[in-house]
């Protein structure tokens, strides 16, 4: 099945799997985002404790997403990751503190003698959601702008500058990019809520934040959309590979690739449609259209990120050091090995859909967690 | 190569060692828990008897705890590799890549969507729904352990790959040899089973304490019947694993053999160390005994590793200097093939850049008639292939002890389970409670002995350290080090306090602030 593929089409299949799964990253921080809502929506101790218990019984999902992403660029892109994880060292360290704090903060939260205090465990939901999210934004937002490092004749990468990736936190493209995945998160977020909590209060007051979130998402969605149709993006060669500055690099690629273009959009509508069913309707199903428009929207931006011979990761210290899916790559052989794994991709995400069917058949609600003696 | 700072070296190795240390203190617990648990809903299922759901329930809930923080401690170590071995990523990453992935895709999410059944689907699906996802956590917890040690069986034994001059790394060539690597299968085996003895003595050591203190006596009876009628199976055999995975180090690994049994001088009939104290006071160059005091068995370590009493087992000394005899080259030879091959390959690199075609095809045969050896022309002196023969002696020793032990008193508890008279043997309640340290103590040495004992290699006889970490500053990881050990260590505090509250409160209710 693979074996007719080229190394070009599995490096272009790769990049496929790997920005699929950045969509369902994205879609899947509405964990992250509910986990920012929970003091603001929460009006209450039985609230709150709702919000906990739903947020808590997907959380682990979305973590294995990140270390699926994480594992799926180390295995088909082992340049890219030697390169922004050795070298934005302090960003990555940021994120991976916020995401650790998270994975302990549910079971201990509501624990007698924690040691911590219930409020320091939502304190580690609020900033793995709210810091966590916006720097894993910054990160991304790098894929646009660019990192300061430099890749020697041996493929081995160094940073240039001693900040190690903090520095781009003074873009102000990439803050507008982590801010933006931030507001997406908690729309997300407010539309599940609605899909899956019985409280009349959560419930409405979840549509009324929802309103606020997709304002402030647009004008940075539309902000960041608009930077990168006309900014100055890096195009290579494919025969020399050599890279050079191309001016409104991804609007070309918006028009060369059609049917990504096409997908975009459709994302983007779905996404407007869910947040309007979730403010002007009393339809709970607004997250499911916003939920597969995010998925769209986020795996057509990595795709114009890296097909029709983009640079996805320009070097700021040395151009003709910027990754390509092209010199970033794994080999033909674990290309093709690994394309066969991912197979198991369609099988995996069947059986979480069964999952949450049915762990979300019904409606989380105050009493559920109140007898439920595993609750955290 | 660039100049690697030393200290970076050692921050990075630090820093990978506490990560894998706090690591190593939960998982084992898991791995074994969940089969536990797995085990008595089983017997509820199957007897409908709601005692057993309780107990299934009470374990579980402990487990959920654990795994928290297994989550929290693991999820660095494999973004480490990028951060903190960034050279490392891509010299052998076309290999290393591909098990760290197919772990996340077969196992995480299988853990991840049918944890939530098993703790909150209780009313949500039929029992016998739930008992299968509680079986899925259990292998999921262990594919997930199954592809971390075919990542590190490579490490330790590389195969199916070889080294690309024009992308400079190793490239894999055969999939098949990784997943089948002898390597990684003994490791799996006796890691995973270690994990289950762990958990044994885990449920054993809380039950105990239950039966000292007379409460919670029939929960903690039938508790202890499940964990040490498992424990003393799956500690058999671990014991036998173990000798597989012995012989693999024999086979792959002679300087981890030599420095686990702190054998400097290679011989026939090679004795087997079971206890001993080495002179702190022995250097490879000089001629004193390297034990204060020993018991051994003659002609044992020939046997275990070799099968036969007359096998020849190498020391430290004969690895680094060489025997001609035994036909053992000295690592001195090799350092001097690996800077042929390294300088071949700069060679190499320049005049393919330069367009020059005839140099570019000298110097790569050059370099492939040399580049069985290229890691070692990384290294500065024979000397630096000696781990630290101390740490990696008393760590291997530690474990082969206490797991002696596990045994003897997975009998014993067994035993006098049967005949009813546990309860009344306090010396044997004790014992119990204590062991459970060890068992941490035993999982930690074995851990050591193996990490430590292949230093200076990340991949062994391939990639020493050195070439493996990132290009970043030694403070960067020092500050980075300190974050964690402090994070990790309240983490752990707070791990502990809620364990020996939800212990205390015992298994008639769940308690919540």
């Amino acid at each position: 099945m693979f074996s007719t593929l080229t190394y070009l089409q599995l490096q272009e299949y790769w990049w496929f799997i790997v920005s699929l799964l950045a969509g369902l990253f994205v879609f899947m921080t509405f964990v992250q985002g509910g986990q920012t809502l929970l003091w603001s929506i929460g009006k209450n101790q039985e609230q709150r404790d709702v919000i906990v218990n739903l947020l808590g019984r997907k959380w682990e999902l979305t973590f294995s997403t990140l270390v699926m992403f994480g594992g799926a660029l180390f295995a088909a892109f082992p340049l890219f990751y030697a390169t922004s994880f050795g070298g934005a060292y302090y960003v990555w360290m940021a994120i991976l503190f916020c995401f650790i704090i998270q994975a302990v903060a549910y079971e201990y939260r509501s624990k007698k003698n924690n040691f911590f205090g219930k409020r320091t465990y939502e304190l580690f939901l609020f900033i793995n959601g709210s810091v966590g999210i916006f720097l894993i934004g910054v990160a991304l937002a790098t894929l646009f702008t660019g990192g300061n490092f430099v890749v020697n004749n041996m493929n081995l990468s160094h940073w240039t500058l001693p900040t190690y990736g903090l520095e781009a936190l003074l873009n102000p493209f990439n803050i507008a990019f982590g801010l933006m995945l931030l507001f997406l998160s908690r729309l997300l977020a407010t539309l599940y809520f609605v899909n899956a909590i019985e409280n009349k209060e959560i419930v409405e007051h979840s549509r009324l934040t929802l309103k606020y979130e997709t304002v402030i998402f647009l004008l940075l969605f539309f902000f960041v959309i608009g930077s990168i149709l006309s900014m100055t993006g890096y195009g290579y060669n494919p025969e020399s590979l050599v890279v050079s500055a191309e001016p409104i690099k991804f609007w070309h690629n918006f028009l060369a690739l059609p049917f990504i273009s096409g997908s975009f959009l459709l994302g983007t509508i779905l996404v407007l449609i869910g947040a309007g069913v979730g403010v002007f309707s009393k339809s709970d199903k607004g997250f499911w259209s916003a939920g597969v428009g995010t998925i769209l929207v986020v795996t057509s931006l990595f795709l114009i990120l890296g097909y029709n011979n983009t640079a996805f990761y320009p070097s700021l210290a040395n151009m003709q050091s910027s990754l390509t899916i092209q010199n970033s790559s794994s080999s033909h052989y674990t290309l093709k090995t690994m394309a066969y794994v991912s197979l198991l991709v369609p099988f995996v995400l069947g059986y979480i859909i069964v999952v949450w069917r049915v762990m979300n058949r019904k409606k989380i609600s105050v009493d559920e967690v109140k007898n439920n003696p595993h609750h955290y | 190569m660039e100049h690697i700072d030393p200290s970076l070296i050692d921050w990075s190795r630090a820093q990978f060692a506490l990560t894998a240390l706090y690591h190593w203190i939960f998982v084992p617990l898991t791995l074994g828990l969940t089969f536990i648990v797995a085990i008595m809903e089983s017997i509820y299922v199957k007897t409908g008897n709601p005692w057993w759901r309780e107990t299934t329930k009470f374990w579980m809930g402990l487990l959920a705890i654990n795994f928290a923080i297994g989550l929290a401690t693991g999820i660095i170590m494999e973004f480490e590799f990028g951060t903190n071995w960034s050279n490392y990523s891509w010299i052998v990453g076309d290999i290393f890549g591909a098990p760290l992935a197919i772990e996340g895709l077969m196992a995480f999410f299988m853990e991840s969507t049918f944890f939530a059944i098993m703790f909150f689907g209780w009313e949500k699906v039929s029992k016998k729904t739930h008992l299968l996802s509680t079986w899925l956590v259990a292998i999921g917890s262990n594919l997930s352990a199954l592809w971390i040690l075919i990542a590190n069986g490579w490490m330790q034994h590389p195969v199916g790959m070889t080294f690309n001059p024009d992308t400079a790394r190793n490239e894999m060539t055969d999939f098949w040899a990784i997943v089948f690597n002898p390597n990684a299968y003994t490791k799996f085996l006796h890691t995973i089973s270690s994990g289950y003895v762990l958990a044994s003595l885990f449920v054993i050591a809380i039950s105990s304490w239950y039966l000292l203190k007379k409460r919670d006596i029939q929960f903690a009876k039938r508790s202890i019947m499940v964990a040490a009628s498992f424990g003393l199976i799956v500690s058999l055999f671990t014991l036998t694993t173990g000798d597989d995975s012995a012989r693999q180090v024999a086979l792959n690994q002679p300087m981890k053999l030599a420095a686990m049994e702190g054998l400097y001088d290679g011989k026939t009939d090679a004795e087997i160390v079971t206890f001993g104290i080495l002179n702190p006071s022995k250097t490879l160059k000089d001629k004193q005994e390297p034990f204060l005091f020993k018991v051994a068995i003659p002609g044992g370590l020939s046997l275990l590793s070799y099968h036969n009493f007359d096998a020849y087992v190498p020391g430290i000394k004969q690895i680094v200097y060489g025997d001609k005899e035994h036909k053992i080259m000295s690592t001195e030879a090799k350092i001097a093939q690996g800077k042929i091959a390294v300088k071949a390959l700069t060679n190499y690199k320049k005049a393919k850049k330069a367009g020059d075609k005839k140099s570019a095809k000298k110097a790569k045969d050059v370099f492939e008639a040399h580049s069985q050896y290229l890691g070692y022309g990384y290294l500065k002196s024979p000397e630096d292939v000696v781990p630290n023969v101390p740490m990696t002696f008393y760590a291997f020793h530690t474990m082969v002890g206490l797991g002696t032990w596990f045994i003897l008193l997975f009998i014993l508890i067994l035993y006098t389970t049967m005949t009813n008279e546990l309860h009344n043997k306090r010396w044997l309640l004790l014992a119990g409670i204590w062991s459970l340290p060890m068992g941490y103590i035993a999982q930690e040495a074995g851990w050591i002995t193996a990490e430590v004992g292949r230093q200076p290699w990340a991949i062994q006889d391939m990639l020493p350290v050195g070439m493996a970490t990132s290009s970043i500053s030694s403070g960067s990881v020092m500050f980075t080090f300190w974050m964690f050990a402090l994070l990790f260590t309240g983490l752990l505090i707070a791990e502990v306090k809620i364990m020996t509250t939800q212990i205390k409160m015992g298994p008639k209710e769940e308690s919540h602030v």
